[in-house]
């Protein structure tokens, strides 16, 4: 067969559409994540009984069934549980948010808790109240061993963005399944799909890379 | 009036005793030393001072603040007592003068300017100020530890607390350590300072506890104590430290 370039370039505009919303569900979605995540993860970590429960209790809910499960519920199950009206690109911002804060409530947990003891102590022995402990001793250390992990969880989650074909967002793969039904070139378009999704993860890799470089990992 | 008064203190862990019933006072000025066999509750004792152990029985009274008053009294009783630890415990990510310049800064709550000032001079005090800039993984053993002696000064405390500070260091570091708290307690410095250098507790300690088994088994002059054990148990200590 001949691989036709002149293909990719007629879906380019739609791809490039596509790709956008990919990295904007990925953006908001990993943003809303972190914020989740820290919670949840400090709770888990350092919460008294009830907020360390109803931590573990998202956690292992979200870590114990598929993303796919998780926005077909928040968009067709929760709009007749709560009488509300979700559109798609909502449904599929708000699963990356709960799915990815739960994997980074992990591994928020796991790296405040990997900071040595002594320096805790050390800091509450000066007169400090913990949580300006955790701010500006064991937060800044944890925070460095977190970001090869949470680079990880990054870019699982923006390839994840590539499931809510299902709920029918514009998104990448969304954008490349309605182009290759029009026109029937599997090879050019899946291959154009797999070359986006590549530039963008190893975009994010980049900037990861960076970052781990400026801090001193310690 | 005491600076320390333990009143029959109690600490468990679990179902284990291991303070019973402690009773001491410790005036200002004093230069405590504090040994005993390992696991008889040395770090425990000290560790209840400034409560980072919370005490099951009695009360512990520190410059006029119990220990059990929590919170933000607590936050002023480990204002007033520093404490070094075996392991320095730095702050890896900061240099030895933000190390130092932490506790003015985010503790007393002194202008950035004046915390870095006040930090040098305490590094100057502890033979450091060479050293401001480094990290402490670019420091000896005996350099971060005088560090780890620099950043606790620098809150203003009225008393010391050392758990065994020279025991992780290699003999030829241990002096450089020892210098600084001789000179500490020169200055008038309280100091209670649990250690295995019986030198040290002739040349500068003030009082010598024993301690066994959860209680204070022996408490008196270092010399006269170190000299003359009446206590076999102490006596036996003493030769196996020796
Ligand atoms: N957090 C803890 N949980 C349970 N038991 C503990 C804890 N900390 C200390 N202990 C126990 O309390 C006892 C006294 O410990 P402590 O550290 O006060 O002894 P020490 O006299 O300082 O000994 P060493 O010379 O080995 O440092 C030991 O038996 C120890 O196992
Ligand atoms: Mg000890």
């Amino acid at each position: 067969m001949d691989f036709d370039w002149s293909v990719i370039w007629q879906a380019l505009p739609e791809l490039l559409k596509g790709a956008r919303l990919t990295v904007l569900i990925a953006l908001a979605g990993l943003a809303g994540g972190l914020v989740i995540g820290a919670a949840a993860g400090l709770a888990r970590a350092y919460g008294n009984v009830v907020l360390n429960a109803i931590a573990f209790v998202y956690v292992e809910l979200i870590r114990g069934t598929p993303i796919i499960v998780q926005v077909m519920f928040i968009y067709f199950a929760l709009p007749i549980l709560a009488n509300v009206r979700i559109n798609p690109l909502a449904a599929a911002i708000m699963a990356i948010i709960i799915n990815a804060g739960a994997y980074i409530a992990e591994i928020v947990r796991g790296s405040f808790l990997s900071v040595h003891r002594g320096l805790r102590e050390a800091g509450l022995a000066l007169g400090l109240p913990f949580w300006k402990v955790l701010l500006y001793i064991i937060g800044p250390l944890a925070f460095r061993r977190m970001i090869p992990a949470l680079g990880n969880q990054f870019i699982v989650s923006l390839k994840d963005t590539s499931l809510f074909i299902v709920i029918g967002v514009g998104e990448l793969t969304r954008q490349g399944q309605e182009i290759m039904a029009a026109n029937f070139r599997a090879v050019e378009i899946w291959s154009a799909v797999a070359m986006f999704y590549l530039i963008m993860t190893g975009a994010l890799t980049l900037i990861l890379r960076l970052t781990e470089k400026r801090m001193r990992i310690l | 009036m005491s600076i320390v008064e333990f009143k029959k203190v109690t600490k468990r862990f679990g179902q284990v005793t291991i303070l019973d019933q402690v009773d001491l006072s410790i005036e200002p000025g004093e230069k405590v030393v504090l040994i005993g066999p390992s696991g008889s509750g040395k770090s425990t004792l000290l560790r209840c001072i400034n409560a980072l152990e919370e005490i099951n029985g009695g009360d512990l009274v520190v410059d006029g603040i119990s220990v059990k008053a929590g919170g933000r009294m607590v936050r002023l009783i480990r204002q007033e007592a520093g404490m070094v630890f075996q392991q320095f415990n730095l702050f890896p990510q900061m240099t030895a003068l933000e190390n130092v310049a932490f506790g003015p800064r985010r503790v007393r709550h002194e202008p950035r300017q004046e915390a870095r000032k006040q930090a040098l001079e305490m590094l100057a005090k502890v033979g450091l100020a060479d050293r401001a800039h480094h990290y402490p993984s670019e420091l000896s053993g005996g350099q971060q530890q005088r560090v780890a002696i620099a950043r606790a000064l620098a809150v203003k405390p009225k008393l010391m607390l050392f758990d065994e500070p020279t025991s992780a260091l290699d003999p030829e570091l241990r002096h450089e350590v020892l210098r600084v708290m001789q000179a500490l307690a020169e200055e008038g410095m309280t100091m209670i300072v649990v250690t295995h250098e019986m030198a040290f507790a002739r040349k500068v300690g003030t009082r010598l506890i024993f301690m066994e088994g959860g209680n204070i088994a022996v408490d008196g002059e270092p010399r006269e104590l170190l000299a003359n054990p009446q206590n076999p148990r102490l006596k036996e200590f003493l030769q196996h430290v020796a």
